[in-house]
C-alpha cells in the first residue's frame, strides 16, 4: 500500500486522518483514489483537469515528484508520499 | 433590525453586525489567508443564506455557505464550481456571486476567472458552465486587465429569466436574450481608449455595471476611464461623467430603492489610482449621472492614498439605505443615512475586496 501523509490543514478533509493509504502504481493514480474517498481533499491537491497545484509539493520517498516524472511517477508498494505546501503568499 | 455587513479581504473574511448601523460588532477573520473576492448574502429564503467564494494560495478555490450567519459553514463534496474537462480551463477566481431573481429562489450565478458564467439551481451548492458564453466566438480575444481575465458583474434581469447582462475586463458588456444559449456584445459608446480603435465592438475594459432592479433597462457603467448610462438595456451608452472630478474608477452602485440614484468613487488617471488630491470622497448622483455631489462628511479629508476596488462598495436593503466601501488599506465605512455622514467600521484590514450588506 502506498502511503500519503498530510499536513495538519488538510486532515479535516480526510476525516481527520494524518495519513491515507491506497493502492496505485503512479503518483496521478494514487490521487485518483484520493479523490474516490475524498473528493473535498483531492481538489486542494491537483485542479479539475488533473494537474498538480502549483504551490502544494509532493515528495515521493524523499524527492519531489516534480523533479521525478510529476504524476507519472512510479510508486512502490511501500512507497511514501509527503504531502507539503510550499513556501507562498504574504 | 440588524443588519450584516461582510468584508471580503485578501486574507479573509470579516463579518460585521449592527442593530442602529453606527455601532458595529465585528468579528473574524474567517478563512484566514484566502483571498475572498465574492460574497452574497441571499435573503430570498425564510432565513439569509451566506456564500463565500474562498481562494486559497496552495489549495484552490472553493465555495462555502452559511444558513446560521457564519457561525459555521458547509463546503460541498464535490467542487461547487469546476471546468468541465473537454474546456482545458481550470478554475482560477470566482469574482462574483450572484443570487437569482426573487421567482427563482434556488438560482445563483457565478463570475468566474478565466471569463466565465456558471449557474446553480440548488442554492450554490453545485454551478454548471453557461457553454453559450464560453463558446462564444470573441473569446479568444478576451484578454487578461491587471487583475485578471474575469466575469466581474452578473446582473439577470428580475422579470424575464431569459435575459442577463454580464461584464468583463476585458470583453465589456455581453447580454443574453435566451437564457444563455446566445450572447450578443452590448458596448456601443464606450470607449476603450488602449486600442486603435476606440469605440470597438467588444474589449472594452468595463469595471462595474448596476442596474436597479425596478428599472432594468437603465443600466450605470464605470468603464476602465469613463463613465456611462445605458437607458436602452446596453443597447447603447452615452456618458454620464461631467460633475466627476475623474472618469477612472471601479466602484458602481445603485440605491436599493430610488432608481437613477448611483454612487461612485472616483479615482485618477489609470496611471495614478488615488483618489483626487488625497481626499476620500463618495460621489453620488440623485439623477442617473446628471450631476453629481461629493459626500465626505466623518471620511479622511486628506492623505487618503488608498482605492475602492470594484465590489468594495454597496448598499443595503434598509430604508433610508446603508452605503458601504472598503479600501485596498484595509478601512470600512458605513453610512446610515445614504450617504450624507459616514463612520469608521473597522481599519487596519487586509486589502478589501468586497462588501455586501443586507438587513438580516
Amino acid at each position: 500500500m502506498v502511503s500519503l501523509r498530510l499536513p495538519s490543514m488538510l486532515h479535516p478533509l480526510a476525516r481527520g486522518h494524518s495519513r491515507i493509504e491506497v493502492t496505485a502504481a503512479t503518483l496521478g493514480i494514487a490521487l485518483d483514489a484520493v479523490r474516490e474517498q475524498y473528493p473535498a481533499l483531492e481538489r486542494r491537491l491537483r485542479n479539475e483537469q488533473g494537474e498538480l497545484r502549483r504551490y502544494v509539493n509532493f515528495y515521493v520517498d524523499g524527492e519531489e515528484c516534480r523533479r521525478l516524472g510529476g504524476v507519472d511517477t512510479p510508486l512502490s508498494d511501500h512507497s511514501e508520499v509527503m504531502v507539503i505546501p510550499s513556501v507562498a503568499g504574504g | 433590525m440588524d443588519v450584516l455587513l461582510a468584508i471580503g479581504t485578501r486574507k479573509g473574511l470579516w463579518l460585521a453586525r449592527s442593530s442602529d448601523r453606527r455601532s458595529w460588532r465585528v468579528s473574524g477573520p474567517q478563512f484566514p489567508v484566502t483571498e475572498v473576492k465574492a460574497f452574497a448574502i441571499d435573503t430570498r429564503g425564510s432565513s439569509p443564506r451566506l456564500l463565500a467564494a474562498v481562494l486559497n494560495e496552495h489549495f484552490g478555490l472553493t465555495v462555502v455557505s452559511s444558513d446560521d450567519l457564519g457561525e459555521t459553514w458547509n463546503e460541498p463534496e464535490q467542487a461547487p464550481i469546476a471546468f468541465p474537462e473537454d474546456t482545458g480551463a481550470a478554475l482560477e477566481a470566482v469574482w462574483q456571486l450572484t443570487p437569482g431573481p426573487g421567482d427563482q429562489p434556488d438560482v445563483v450565478y457565478a463570475g468566474t476567472e478565466p471569463s466565465a458564467l456558471f449557474r446553480s439551481s440548488d442554492g450554490g451548492k453545485s454551478f454548471e458552465l453557461v457553454r453559450g458564453l464560453w463558446d462564444h466566438p470573441h473569446r479568444p480575444n478576451w484578454f487578461p486587465g491587471g487583475g485578471g481575465q474575469a466575469v466581474h458583474t452578473v446582473l439577470p434581469h428580475p422579470e424575464d429569466e431569459n435575459s442577463m447582462i454580464v461584464a468583463m475586463s476585458t470583453g465589456g458588456v455581453y447580454r443574453t436574450a435566451d437564457g444563455g444559449a446566445t450572447w450578443n456584445p452590448a458596448n456601443r459608446g464606450v470607449r476603450a481608449d488602449f486600442m486603435p480603435d476606440e469605440y470597438p465592438e467588444y474589449g472594452q475594459c468595463v469595471h462595474k455595471v448596476a442596474m436597479h432592479p425596478s428599472n432594468p433597462d437603465e443600466l450605470f457603467l464605470q468603464n476602465h476611464g469613463g463613465v456611462y448610462r445605458s437607458r436602452d438595456a446596453g443597447g447603447s451608452w452615452e456618458s454620464i461623467e461631467g460633475g466627476l472630478p475623474e472618469n477612472f474608477g471601479f466602484s458602481m452602485v445603485v440605491h436599493p430603492h430610488r432608481p437613477g440614484v448611483i454612487y461612485n468613487f472616483p479615482l485618477t488617471s489609470p496611471m495614478n489610482r488615488f483618489p483626487p488630491k488625497g481626499q476620500c470622497g463618495v460621489y453620488r448622483s440623485e439623477d442617473g449621472g446628471g450631476s453629481w455631489t461629493q459626500l465626505r462628511n466623518g471620511l479622511p479629508e486628506e492623505g487618503f492614498w488608498s482605492a475602492v476596488m470594484r465590489d468594495a462598495m454597496c448598499a443595503d436593503d434598509a430604508d433610508p439605505a446603508g452605503i458601504y466601501f472598503g479600501s485596498r488599506s484595509g478601512e470600512v465605512y458605513a453610512s446610515a443615512d445614504e450617504g450624507e455622514h459616514w463612520q469608521q467600521v473597522a481599519a487596519h484590514l487586509p486589502d478589501v475586496f468586497c462588501v455586501r450588506a443586507a438587513v438580516i
